[in-house]
């Protein structure tokens, strides 16, 4: 396949930024849409051009680093990570365009790079459980219902990739927070924390200066880990019921 | 998750490590200071101003039946809570109530939007399938509700605008209303941008207040859609009837 990319360049940080255009030609539609970068910048190294800087990771789909906006959409046409977008998705001839994430809370460092440490930072607020460390746990101690149990893991599949912030038209966290705080908060073991978690996720999620939600639902529909609505739902009827029980 | 292994460069300026932000220590000010309180704020002022308008188009229906009912109906709203209260008193407690609902319901979406456009201060290069339209829909039809709430009291709360406006004669003042164009097309607007905001509005206030969970988001979005179009047909069946001579 010969494709055109249009891709945002930005030097660092304060400089101005700029779709640039690109040809690469023989891309196997076998190739991960970041190996098909890495050909691109193998031949701007042979031609003396910066490489164009992009974040990435596991390259299979679990540590959430490597998002991109292509054509429009975050992490592509697929409901999966960047790293995990294989070129069938696109035809020959194709013209992509390929922008980092787009939000006042995840600051682009250079060209697709973007400071995605508000997250980290949020998830210092209240992303964790109070438990004796060193020998683990007996397994059976806790018990935990099923149903409890489904929910929790279903929630704790965000890999904290940010794209529902990209695609949100408020740049708003809501659906990464809610996974968090549904995540431990259905578990037992979240239980002493419950009301601060909530609480101390929301305010600092605020404090990042990330948007509110709409109800607009885009973030659930590009969500490589199918994240559902409903999680914020139920984010918002534990800060209800935590602000109602006076937790300070 | 990947955790931000890079050193940050000077620019991404993380949040000053300043003295601790005061978080509100009552029950009200931390809600108005999140965007999640705020937005329960905004649904729970909706909700009591759409129960409000239930009431009032089922009400409307009377004009079907001629002058004598109709009259009788605005006569008797001014009777009820009699002897407890005095002739006119339950409007006037309504009002106020209202009026504060309309207030917060404004103010809150007023700040919210601010905040969320400013959470995506650069747009993509890429424009494809627009997320925002619902987000657009609501500020927008907010606006025009709010803008056709005055005139609609100018109209026929105190007769200002209207061609007729005879108090104690509401049946005659709506039909003068609607036999003038103008009365017609402000109307019908303001009840289309009603029924869109309620049908986006009514299923977010429902995941806003915590009741959207899992599997009951359909259910929400079909009492949402089912009340905007039942709420819209019924108020528009007003001017319908006198534009057709039904009533006159
Ligand atoms: C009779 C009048 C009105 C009713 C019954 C009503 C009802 C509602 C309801 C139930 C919601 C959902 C709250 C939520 O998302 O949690 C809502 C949201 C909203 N309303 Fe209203 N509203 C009215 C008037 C207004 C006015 C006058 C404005 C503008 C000043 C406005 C602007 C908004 C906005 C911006 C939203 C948020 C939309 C979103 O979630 O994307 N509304 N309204
Ligand atoms: S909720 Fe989904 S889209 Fe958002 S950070 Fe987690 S995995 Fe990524
Ligand atoms: S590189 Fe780890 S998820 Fe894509």
């Amino acid at each position: 396949m010969n494709l055109t990319l249009r891709i945002w360049r930005q030097r660092g940080p304060e400089e101005p930024g700029a779709m640039t255009t690109y040809e690469v030609a023989d891309v196997s539609p076998d190739m991960s849409f970041l190996e098909m970068l890495d050909t691109l910048n193998e031949e701007l190294i042979l031609r003396g051009e910066e490489p164009v800087a992009f974040d990435h990771d596991c390259r299979e789909g679990i540590c959430g680093a490597c998002g991109v906006v292509i054509n429009g959409e975050a992490h592509g046409p697929e409901r999966t990570t960047t790293c995990q977008l294989h070129m069938r998705h696109f035809r020959d001839g194709d013209t992509i365009d390929v922008e980092p994430w787009r939000s006042a809370a995840f600051p682009v460092v250079k060209d697709l790079v973007v400071d995605r440490s508000a997250f980290d930072r949020v998830i210092g607020s209240g992303g964790y459980i109070t438990a004796p460390t060193g020998s683990a746990p007996e397994a059976h101690a806790t018990p935990v219902p099923k149903a409890a149990a489904d929910t929790a893991f279903e929630n704790a599949e965000c890999i904290g990739c940010g794209a529902c912030v990209a695609a949100c038209p408020n740049g708003s966290a809501m659906l990464f927070t809610a996974a968090k705080v549904v995540h431990l908060n259905s578990l037992p073991q979240g239980g002493p924390e419950r009301e601060r978690r909530v609480l101390d996720m929301v305010d600092a999620m605020d404090a990042e200066g990330f948007g509110g939600c709409t109800h607009t639902g885009v973030c659930t529909t590009v969500c490589p880990k199918g994240i559902p609505l409903a999680s914020i739902a139920t984010l918002n009827r534990e800060y209800l019921r935590a602000t109602r029980k006076g937790a300070a | 998750m990947a955790l931000a292994t890079r050193t940050p460069t000077k620019a991404p300026t993380p949040p000053a490590p300043g003295p601790p932000r005061r978080r509100p220590t009552t029950a009200a000010g931390r809600l108005w200071h999140s965007t999640v309180g705020k937005k329960a704020v905004m649904a729970v002022s909706g909700l009591i101003m759409l129960l409000y308008l239930v009431a009032h188009m089922i009400g409307n229906l009377k004009v079907f039946f001629g002058p004598d009912e109709m009259n009788g109906y605005a006569h008797w709203l001014r009777t009820i809570g009699e002897p407890a209260l005095h002739h006119g008193w339950f409007l006037w407690i309504m009002r106020p109530v209202l009026l504060l609902a309309l207030v917060a319901h404004a103010v809150a979406a007023y700040q919210l939007s601010r905040r969320d456009l400013a959470a995506r201060p650069v747009g993509y290069a890429h424009r494809g399938r627009r997320s925002s339209y619902a987000t657009h829909t609501m500020r927008w039809g907010g606006v025009i509700i709010g803008l056709f709430v005055i005139w609609h009291i100018l109209d026929l709360t105190t007769g200002t605008v209207n061609p007729r406006g005879q108090a104690g004669h509401p049946y005659e003042n709506i039909v003068a209303s609607f036999q003038t164009w103008y009365g017609n097309v402000i109307y019908i607007v303001a009840m289309l941008a009603v029924g869109l905001h309620l049908r986006h509005g009514f299923a977010g206030a429902a995941r806003t207040l915590g009741a959207g969970g899992r599997g009951r988001e359909r259910a929400w979005t079909l009492a949402a859609n089912g009340l905007a179009l039942i709420l819209t047909c019924g108020f528009l069946s007003v001017p319908v009837g006198v534009m057709t001579g039904l009533v006159d």
